[in-house]
């Protein structure tokens, strides 16, 4: 006798958070947050400074404890995705005086490919020279990053996130202090992205280029203050709400 | 010849493993910002140094370097605590910790008699490569002869095992110990342990610390953790070469400075130089020098 066919389910959510809760010494950042990314959608995670952005990504990726609540990753905990998941930190959180190469930094993106004990393979090294071709920056692959512009630092981190060939990206502020040539670049790369089907949840404090850039939205301060679709959910309302103050989006826009 | 064997060689070998030990791991540091943690773990150590020295009742490596690494690590612990619960910036929650467990040190150094013996606080403080004689010496045979080798002082072997344990370390941590000084949390999201790797620094620190402690002594480690580094830092831009740079610095200041301490006395109708003096004025110097010969990149540095 033959089983019945399974009714086929909805695809998994590519990021799942329930009730997400974090505290930094004492004091509660974020309150319950919970939000749900289908697979193959551009997310921006929207607030004013101390919304609790990076907390949010950061707590999402485990770097920092959570105080209560669940992440799924693709339907999995953390332990089980992480080879899926990519993140590109804030551009300030390293020392760019560090003394690396352009390719050096994109070619960390291929280490868990390599694994732990053994240098870089030559084919390895070509796949992290391609990830650099594809933000704009293969004729800079051995300028050291000290000397590169603050745009193409951020296209070096893009390129790192990408060599992972993650499906999840998750991005803090990937267009911070970037100049028009990077941040055409950049755009580019995520437009390429979701066309691909991956997923990109991004903290973007532009609100003139978001509701272009993204088409979901997580407006944050503290708590979920709305979420959804960027047509239906980035309202002059919601925005005052988390911003605390009118915001002129006609102005803005 | 015999002469420089028996008085001059071990020192001299000694000097120089102390600083190449040092001065690789000092890469790390002083990448990461942290050379002043170094400096701390330098002088933490000594509690567990002389109560090592205490409980075997002689100067044999391994009780002295396992209270060491010990006390390097409950100082690293201690550090985070007292940052954490007094809210102070880690440069002062060091300047707390590092004091007073050196202090203790020099403390249990009269309590635990080992002052009578041959720990005092001379040479916790400057060292004593000039009693590292080896008498058994008579010519370059002596090199290949087991027996004659048998009889090198000890802390010669310690240098030399912990010199190559850093090496093996650095050689095959290579690109994992880069990305975590360079992306702590990069790395952890992908897997690379970066708290695992951090203590690995720092026991690789508290290792080559209490490796260099005969050599130079606790307060001049410092320079031999840092100056290596930085004379690397200021003449090249590639992680590779830092580390060959600061090599070659580390050498020039240990086997330099010791050269020097010998040589430059009669010169001065002086009876003698002490050796850690020399080897710490040495690497001040090939830091100043090396300050002059790269004029473009510590000006960039500084504007920058």
């Amino acid at each position: 006798m033959r089983a019945p066919d399974p009714v086929p389910l909805p695809p998994e959510p590519a990021l799942a958070v329930h009730g997400l809760s974090v505290a930094y010494g004492g004091t509660t950042v974020l309150r319950d947050v919970s939000w749900e990314v289908r697979p193959g959608t551009l997310a921006a995670v929207i607030g004013p400074n101390g919304a609790g952005k990076s907390t949010f990504l950061k707590a999402v990726l485990g770097l920092i404890p959570r105080l209560s609540g669940e992440v799924r990753l693709f339907g999995r905990p953390l332990a089980e995705a992480r080879r899926r998941v990519a993140y590109l930190p804030q551009r300030a959180s390293v020392d760019w005086d560090f003394p690396l190469t352009a390719l050096q930094v994109a070619a960390q993106g291929r280490y868990p490919h390599v694994g732990w004990f053994r240098p870089l393979p030559r084919h390895e090294r070509d796949r992290a020279l391609a990830a650099l071709a594809e933000v704009g920056l293969a004729d800079l692959a051995d300028r050291r990053i000290g000397a590169l512009s603050g745009g193409q630092q951020q296209r070096v981190f893009l390129a790192r996130a990408l060599a992972l060939e993650a499906e999840l990206m998750l991005m803090d502020e990937p267009f911070a202090g970037v100049d028009a040539a990077s941040e055409a670049a950049i755009l580019a790369v995520l437009r390429r992205l979701a066309r691909d089907g991956r997923t990109v949840i991004a903290v973007h404090h532009d609100l003139a280029t978001a509701p272009a850039t993204f088409s979901e939205v997580l407006l944050l301060n503290g708590r979920v203050i709305a979420a959804g679709p960027m047509a239906t959910t980035f309202t002059a309302e919601a925005l005052a709400e988390t911003y605390g103050a009118p915001i002129p989006l006609a102005a803005a826009a | 010849m015999t002469t420089f064997l028996q008085l001059d060689f071990v020192p001299l070998a000694a000097a120089t493993l102390a600083c190449l030990a040092c001065g690789l791991i000092g890469n790390l540091l002083l990448l990461t910002r942290q050379s002043l943690l170094g400096d701390a773990i330098s002088h933490a150590v000594l509690p567990g140094l002389v109560l090592g020295f205490w409980v075997s009742g002689s100067r044999a490596p391994l009780p002295m370097v396992a209270g060491a690494v010990i006390a390097a690590v409950l100082a690293s612990g201690a550090i985070d605590l007292v940052r954490r619960t007094a809210r102070l910036e880690t440069g002062a929650a060091m300047g707390v910790v590092f004091s007073a467990m050196f202090a203790l040190g020099l403390v249990l150094i009269e309590l635990t008699g080992a002052a009578s013996v041959d720990l005092d606080i001379d040479c916790v403080l400057a060292g004593q490569l000039e009693t590292l004689i080896w008498p058994a010496a008579e010519d370059l045979q002596s090199l290949f002869d087991p027996r004659a080798l048998a009889s090198l002082p000890p802390e010669l072997w310690t240098l030399l095992v912990v010199f190559a344990i850093v090496l093996g370390v650095l050689a095959l941590l290579w690109k994992e110990l880069r990305l975590v000084a360079f992306d702590p949390d990069f790395a952890a999201t992908i897997g690379f342990a970066p708290r695992t790797l951090g203590l690995l620094v720092l026991l690789l620190t508290a290792l080559a610390t209490v490796a260099a402690f005969w050599a130079v002594g606790t307060i001049l480690v410092i320079a031999a953790l840092v100056a290596p580094a930085a004379v690397a830092r200021l003449l090249t831009d590639r992680y590779g070469v830092q580390f060959a740079l600061s090599a070659a610095a580390a050498v020039a200041m240990g086997a330099g400075g010791y050269g020097a301490s010998v040589l430059l006395p009669p010169h001065f109708g002086l009876g003698g130089l002490n050796a850690a003096g020399t080897i710490a004025v040495t690497a001040g110097g090939l830091v100043a020098a090396a300050a002059i010969l790269a004029p473009s990149r510590s000006a960039a540095r500084v504007s920058a």
